[in-house]
């Protein structure tokens, strides 16, 4: 009798253990899943079907300085998404590194694209760093779209400054124009590029491939049209910088935490 | 290829965007607008004085005014859309100007050049045989006959397309430094003087080409120089290059003294990586030496010989200069870092499609298009130089 309980007491104990597990790998699939629907999409519900619909959004870009750990995964994401030709960089990722004398060394060695290997300093005796993502500031007054003399850089009526790659010359004024070093010359192609804020995902709903990457959500991307989206709300409750704001370009790419030695 | 900074430039800053051949263009626009300056001197004006090189500064005007286009056609990324820029310009930008002032440019330079070359054109026509004769017959555009009223009615035309083309020339230059200095992002660009300076330099880069040139083929033919002329263009070189060099030292005077953010790494800028072609060459060597040459031309009276020789280098030290001077602007400004704390490095390859030999093409065809423009339009009047002899 005895024996009897006690096979029914270890099998009892095999069941629980088994309802465990499967109980555990059911809910480690759900939150898998339901991370994946909410994270992994950026505003949701993006239907564009005429010119009307694209002017309900208007797409901005929170950068938190404060957050970034400059492990490239950004800069790594975006070569692969959108083929940018070697030594160019649509973003790229800053180091600042401040010793107690107040000498400061900023680097970006290919664009944080392998993270950083080695320090600055020899010493240790750094007494403030951090690191700083840069990417186009997609200007509401940007002097790219200005200069050039064939109209192929324009602001789509979403609020993205893209170029038209059927019209561009090659010029280079835009280049030159762009105060913030974000436009390069694809040599292969002859025209411009820029960074496009992944103007192919953001109208599926998906969030640009730097913004995907992150793995500590310093990149914050948005639609600045709607009061309930995440990058208004943050906006209205953090303190942010801009990039460069004495030139007038108005930038729509804010800073968190940004720091004065950052231009 | 291994791209070397000194400092912090961003990454995309590592490759110059505007290459030598900006550095060309400006150069080659600059003679033209000189160079067509100085004949409108005498025929708006009434320099008799000029009489002597009128002719050959307009048609030296064409000739680099021809080939101005070329090296802007093989820097761009996509030449074959050139014509973008005429088709769908965006008037928001300075550049898209372009094309519009530069056709507009040509076509007065090319009516001019008629106006003026008509009589010997049919002169030519008369005299000449076979394919010549159709050649000349296709430029008389059919008018083969010469009267004196005509003669006014052309007279009357070249002085109103010179003193027309006066202010477009000075439109066609000036524009192209206020392209460069209306641009903020470049701190060694970014100043409203820029397009006075461009326009300044250019009437000294084309006194220079044209006393250089004019010279050079007297001595080559064996002919003795208006020295009226001569003189007159000596001081005139003299005069503007003072203006020129004054002007942009006063740039670079004035931003140091209000000293502001940018000065600290435009200081470096000019101690560092222009010290060189700024400090020592475009100012020390090839500003300083010929000003003190033509001090001495154009104050005392000495053994012409020596004098004439004296502005001849001179002005060939000008040329030198104003080269010097689109070089430090245009890739100068491209060498300083927009995050202010860092400079690139360039220096355009011998072979390359934008390299050193391309370059010394470019500059050399508008040359000798000149000299196959004096089989068909004769600069130097043959009579006017039996005269002085």
């Amino acid at each position: 009798m005895e024996k009897e309980e006690k096979l029914n007491d270890s099998e009892s104990a095999k069941m629980e253990r088994r309802q465990f597990l499967r109980l555990g790998l059911y809910s480690a699939a759900g939150v898998l899943c339901g991370s994946f629907f909410a994270f992994g999409k950026g505003d949701k519900d993006i239907v564009v079907d005429n010119y009307e619909d694209l002017l309900k959004y208007d797409w901005g870009f929170i950068v938190d300085t404060t957050r970034c750990i400059g492990c490239g995964a950004c800069v790594r994401a975006c070569k692969v998404e959108n083929n940018v030709p070697e030594s160019y960089f649509r973003t790229w990722v800053e180091r600042y590194e401040i010793d107690s004398k107040g000498e400061i060394r900023v680097d970006s060695p290919k664009g944080a694209i392998e993270s950083f290997q080695s320090d600055n300093f020899d010493s240790n005796d750094i007494v403030k760093a951090f690191f700083v993502p840069k990417l186009c500031n997609h200007c509401y007054d940007s002097a790219c779209t200005q200069v050039c003399p064939v109209g192929a850089s324009y602001e789509s009526p979403d609020g993205v400054v893209l170029i038209d790659k059927e019209r561009c010359v090659g010029c280079g004024y835009c280049v030159q124009a762009c105060p913030y070093g974000c436009r390069y010359i694809d040599e292969e192609k002859g025209i411009a590029d820029k960074c496009t804020l992944c103007y192919h995902r953001i109208h599926k709903g998906e969030a640009p491939a730097c913004v995907n990457a992150c793995p500590r959500n310093a990149r914050i991307f948005g639609n600045l049209k709607d009061p309930n989206s995440k990058i208004r709300k943050i906006l209205n409750q953090r303190r942010y910088g801009l990039l460069k704001a004495e030139l007038g370009t108005n930038p729509k790419c804010y800073y968190i935490g940004l720091d004065k030695e950052v231009k | 290829m291994e791209h070397i900074a000194e400092g912090f430039v961003f990454p995309n800053e590592l490759h110059i965007t505007w290459t030598v051949m900006i550095v060309l263009y400006p150069y080659i626009t600059g003679m033209v607008a000189g160079a067509f300056i100085v004949s409108s001197f005498y025929h708006v004006f009434g320099m008799e004085k000029l009489k002597s090189i009128a002719k050959f500064a307009l048609v030296s005007s064409l000739a680099f005014l021809l080939f101005a286009t070329v090296p802007l056609l093989n820097h761009l990324g996509s030449p074959m859309r050139a014509m973008n820029i005429m088709l769908t310009p965006n008037f928001s930008s300075a550049m898209s100007g372009f094309g519009f002032v530069y056709t507009f440019y040509l076509l007065i330079v090319v009516l001019e050049v008629w106006f003026c070359y008509r009589e010997e054109i049919i002169d030519k026509y008369n005299s000449s045989r076979g394919i010549m004769k159709k050649l000349y017959y296709i430029l008389t555009m059919g008018v083969t006959v010469k009267s004196d009223k005509a003669k006014e009615f052309d007279k009357k035309l070249i002085i109103f397309l010179a003193g027309f083309g006066i202010p477009v020339a000075c439109i066609l230059h000036g524009y192209v430094g206020f392209l460069f200095g209306s641009i903020k992002a470049n701190l060694w660009w970014s100043t409203p003087l820029m397009f006075i300076i461009f326009i300044f330099s250019a009437i000294v880069s084309g006194l220079s080409v044209l006393i250089f040139l004019y010279q050079f083929v007297h001595w080559l033919r064996k002919k003795p120089v208006d020295q009226e002329c001569l003189n007159l263009m000596g001081k005139w070189l003299w005069g503007f290059m003072i203006i020129a060099v004054v002007l942009e030292l006063m740039e670079v005077l004035s931003i140091a003294y209000e000293n502001t953010e940018r000065w600290t790494i435009l200081r470096e800028l000019i101690d560092g990586k222009l010290l060189v072609s700024y400090v020592y060459l475009q100012i020390g060597v090839f500003s300083v030496i010929p000003f003190l040459l033509l001090c001495v031309t154009s104050l005392f009276k000495f053994d012409t010989r020596i004098k004439n020789f004296m502005i001849w280098l001179s002005s060939g030290m000008l040329l030198i200069q104003v080269l010097l001077m689109r070089w430090n602007v245009v890739i100068g400004g491209q060498l300083v870092s927009k995050s202010m704390r860092g400079f690139t490095e360039y220096f355009p390859g011998l072979f390359d499609k934008e390299g050193l030999i391309v370059s010394v093409l470019i500059i050399a065809i508008p040359f000798i298009l000149l000299r196959q423009f004096d089989k068909i339009f004769p600069f130097f009047e043959k009579h006017g130089l039996l005269k002085k002899n």
